[in-house]
């Protein structure tokens, strides 16, 4: 009897564990970093184990390009990780659902769509810093920066790498973020004096955090998050946070217009504001849709929250083009005789 | 017969012609699908941004050119006409580079001359990161190939000429300008229009170590993935078309005036024993194989470290790969999935198509037109053909849209990407084929497969399996058509280097890049085994 009642309950995980009972594969687009993926899985499959993502992993930059190249015909079910300035660039194509999750009222004002019902709602916020390798700083005799100007200064020339925004999600948050402390006309004249000390523009976010990391460059203009984690990986690393303040941009959420699992994308939108699945993601970022849950994370600066800008992300979409338009003219061309 | 034909052109219309269509048409056209005509080639020709990157590009292609086939030729030289030692292991070290994907070079340099450099010395404060960098990755990987041309040219000579030369008491110099030089000169042509190509065309090289320095190759790249404008994209793609398509049509030109220089009377060449030559070759080889050695070596070393520069100590962590960008180990296993597809499916395709062209009778028009369509990928870059696919595939009113992120539209655009060369291998070993044989077998009315797979296919084994391992190798390390087209379920292990390396996980790239090089250098192992066991079997009847 005992047996057989072993048996059951052994047949019955058996079922339970198993893919073919009934799971729905959600196919999930994503920029969160490659390490973590499948540890948001594995929670949220703790609450629905019968839901099954299949992950689309890439950096902010070519998800969009995927998402928006496949206008017509979309692929993806639901949006989990992306920049929401690269959600209201959707938004603005009609690609997006609204949907209100359930437990919205929670959730930080800045962290959702203004719309009603909003279109995406507010994962984390990633903000921009300054990584310093302290080994490299002190070989070539460099300061320690403390604002976004120190870095205009020429002792910097050569030792500074910064993304590309015309590639990177993160760089175009630097320069829109720049434009609004200083204002459209200092901001440009801010950019020219760094151009004057950029090393080389990179293509990715990451980049120059992981190359100032590796003593490639003195100083990495990248986000925080990235270099709490090569910091942990034991790197020389000093994360600066500029005094003028910060830019920052959310990781977000949202449902793709057409998909035909609209349930498990509902459920999967649900549990991705809930205090579980924001616990989660304070395990790697400082600052979280639901702020008050949020613990000091290990190696990030503290003073994050009231460094970030009153960031204007329609603003910055809005003027999207012409900004990158702009900068590339100034800038794109740094390897070319200069005359 | 004529069923088989229509099938495989139906393939080349599918997977290459209406693909371009598609992108051609994209760039008269704005973000809404609307015809603007010129405005979109207006727009990039009033950016000067863009417009630099041709010339840089051209530049590029043409530095490299000039050092990639002196190179090759000097060593080719010294392997066909001097007695040096080791000439097998130097032959076998330069070919490596084909084994690699381009993003390779890139890596190692940043190791060895870097801010951290290895020997960043050598540069002499010199900046690695720009155009020094993309040509020494460029002369890297494209030397095989500048070899392997040149080395055909410079192995037909006719001793006699070099027997009429010393007669006439020309001198060495001489001999070599009046001699040697005019009878590999469709060769260098050759090669140097390859080396051109592959050169202007390629993405891995300025992607890793081209820092700041813009090419049309990355700014495709960056319009499309860094700012989603795809008409730009579009319009970027042909412009770079268009030198690749002039250096490809010139050589086919200039291919069609060479005439047999080997006559049926010639006597091969033999080289004499000359101490301070063969020396002076040696040495030579030496420092090319150096120079590969050490890029492969680094890049081995690199992945092999913890934490360069600051933590030396051995470690594995790098081929932790499940925790990078890129995909992970299944990449890898998908790489693999894709090259014996490529291979197998690519290799009964080509051979069938050559077949048709080669040994096909009557509709004559319809085979020239096959033969156009089999020759054109060579003139079409990669990437250029990967935008092709996202525009072609995913509209949503074409039907093949299923294959849309599937194995499948990798496997259908690599096999289109390779097609050329391929093509051309199965063409020359049907044309050694008496057409005796046909005619006998219709005579005797046995049907055409009967006469194919009797004769035609054991004959050709040995030029079936070059071109099966031409397909896998490059499958392996091809980046640039399919960087546009994975999926969810099929990242690529070439894909995920780049990846791993634009993320600054740098020592994971070199160890992905490496794990590519023992696949694809185990595999051209077991190919040379398997050759000599068929040769064996298939070809006896070649020797009395």
């Amino acid at each position: 009897m005992k047996f057989t009642k072993f048996l059951a309950a052994a047949v019955m995980t058996g079922v339970m564990a198993s893919p073919v009972f009934a799971a729905t594969e959600l196919t999930v687009y994503t920029a969160v970093e490659a390490e973590d993926l499948k540890k948001y899985a594995e929670r949220f499959n703790e609450d629905h184990p019968d839901i099954n993502i299949n992950w689309v992993r890439d950096s902010t930059g070519i998800v969009t390009a995927k998402l928006l190249a496949e206008k017509e015909n979309p692929q993806a079910d639901v949006i989990w990780g992306l920049a929401a300035t690269s959600l209201l660039l959707m938004k603005s194509e009609d690609m997006l659902e609204p949907y209100a999750p359930a437990g919205l009222d929670g959730l930080d004002s800045k962290f959702r769509d203004k719309s009603e019902p909003p279109t995406w709602t507010g994962m984390d916020a990633w903000v921009a810093a300054i990584c310093v390798n302290t080994v490299e700083a002190e070989a070539n005799n460099l300061p320690m920066p403390a604002s976004w100007q120190d870095l205009t200064n020429p002792v910097y020339k050569g030792h500074i790498a910064m993304p590309n925004p015309n590639s990177s999600g993160t760089g175009f948050l630097d320069v829109s973020s720049w434009l609004q402390i200083f204002g459209e006309d200092d901001g440009w004249a801010f950019m020219d004096g760094l151009h004057q000390n950029i090393h080389h523009y990179t293509h990715s976010g990451s980049k120059p955090c992981k190359q100032a990391a590796s003593g490639e460059v003195a100083i990495g203009v990248s986000f925080a998050f990235r270099g709490a984690k090569s910091k942990a990986d034991g790197a020389p690393l000093e994360i600066i946070i500029p005094s003028e303040g910060i830019g920052w941009d959310m990781e977000a959420t949202a449902i793709v217009k057409g998909t035909d699992n609209m349930e498990a994308a509902k459920t999967l939108v649900d549990w991705s504001i809930t205090d579980k699945a924001n616990m989660m993601y304070n395990e790697g970022y400082a600052v979280i849709g639901k702020q008050a849950l949020a613990k000091p994370v290990e190696h990030f600066p503290s003073n994050i929250p009231e460094s970030m800008i009153d960031n204007d992300f329609e603003w910055a979409a809005n003027n999207r083009k012409r900004i990158l338009a702009e900068w590339q003219k100034r800038y794109d061309s740094k390897s070319e005789p200069k005359s | 017969m004529l069923v088989f034909m229509g099938v495989i052109a139906c393939y080349l219309v599918v997977a290459l012609a209406l693909p371009l269509y598609a992108i051609l048409s994209k760039s008269f056209k704005n973000n809404d699908g609307e015809f603007v005509g010129l405005a979109n080639y207006l727009e990039y020709f009033n950016t000067p941004s863009l417009t630099y990157s041709i010339q840089n590009s051209l530049t590029i292609s043409i530095i490299t050119t000039l050092i990639s086939v002196t190179i090759a030729f000097t060593l080719a030289y010294g392997l066909s006409r001097s007695c040096m030692r080791l000439k097998g292991l130097f032959k076998i070290i330069a070919l490596v580079p084909i084994l690699v994907p381009s993003l390779l070079p890139g890596i190692a340099l940043v190791y060895l001359f870097g801010r951290q450099g290895l020997i960043k010395e050598l540069l002499f404060g010199h900046d690695i990161y720009g155009p020094i960098g993309i040509v020494i990755s460029e002369v890297f990987f494209t030397l095989p190939h500048a070899l392997i041309i040149i080395m055909t040219a410079l192995s037909i000579a006719d001793a006699r000429l070099y027997e009429a030369a010393q007669s006439l008491n020309a001198g060495k110099v001489k001999t070599f300008f009046t001699v040697t030089l005019p009878g590999a000169r469709y060769g260098l042509i050759s090669a140097g229009f390859v080396v051109f190509t592959l050169t202007i065309t390629d993405f891995g090289a300025p992607k890793v170590i081209g820092g700041d320095f813009n090419v049309l190759a990355t700014d495709i790249y960056k319009q499309v993935i860094g700012q989603q404008n795809f008409e730009m994209g579009a319009v970027v793609s042909l412009i770079l078309l268009l030198p690749a398509g002039v250096a490809f049509t010139v050589d086919r030109i200039m291919q069609r005036k060479q005439v047999a220089l080997l006559s049926a009377r010639a006597v091969a060449y033999e080289p004499k024993p000359s101490t301070s030559f063969d020396w002076i070759m040696f040495s030579w080889a030496t420092i090319v194989s150096i120079f590969i050695l050490t890029i492969l070596g680094t890049c081995q070393y690199a992945a092999l470290i913890k934490f360069y520069p600051y933590d030396l100590t051995l470690s594995l962590k790098n081929y932790q790969f499940d925790l990078m960008d890129g995909g992970g180990w299944e990449s890898f296993y998908n790489s693999l999935e894709l090259a014996c597809w490529t291979a197998v499916i690519g290799t009964v395709l080509v051979f069938l198509g050559a077949y048709m062209v080669e040994k096909g009778k009557g509709f004559h028009l319809g085979r020239s037109l096959f033969q156009f369509l089999a020759m054109l990928p060579m003139a079409v870059p990669g990437l250029v053909l990967g935008l092709a696919y996202i525009f072609f595939f995913n509209s949503p009113n074409n039907p093949l849209n299923f294959l849309y992120h599937t194995m499948a539209i990798l496997v259908i655009s690599t096999v289109t990407h390779f097609y050329t060369v391929a093509h051309l291998t199965a063409v020359t070993a049907l044309k050694q084929m008496d057409p005796e044989f046909e005619s006998v077998a219709s005579s005797l009315k046995t049907p055409f497969y009967r006469t194919f797979t009797r004769i035609t296919v054991p004959v050709c084994l040995p030029a079936i399996l070059d071109i099966s391992i031409y397909l896998f190798v490059n499958a392996m390390t091809t980046v640039s058509a399919v960087v546009f087209l994975y999926g969810p379920h099929t990242s690529l292990a070439s894909v995920a280097v780049l990846n791993m390396d634009d993320a600054g996980d740098i020592a994971p790239a070199a160890a992905m890049g490496m794990m590519i090089f023992y696949t694809n250098a185990s595999v051209r192992i077991l190919h040379g085994l398997l050759s000599r066991g068929v040769l064996r079997k298939t070809q006896s009847w070649r020797s009395r």
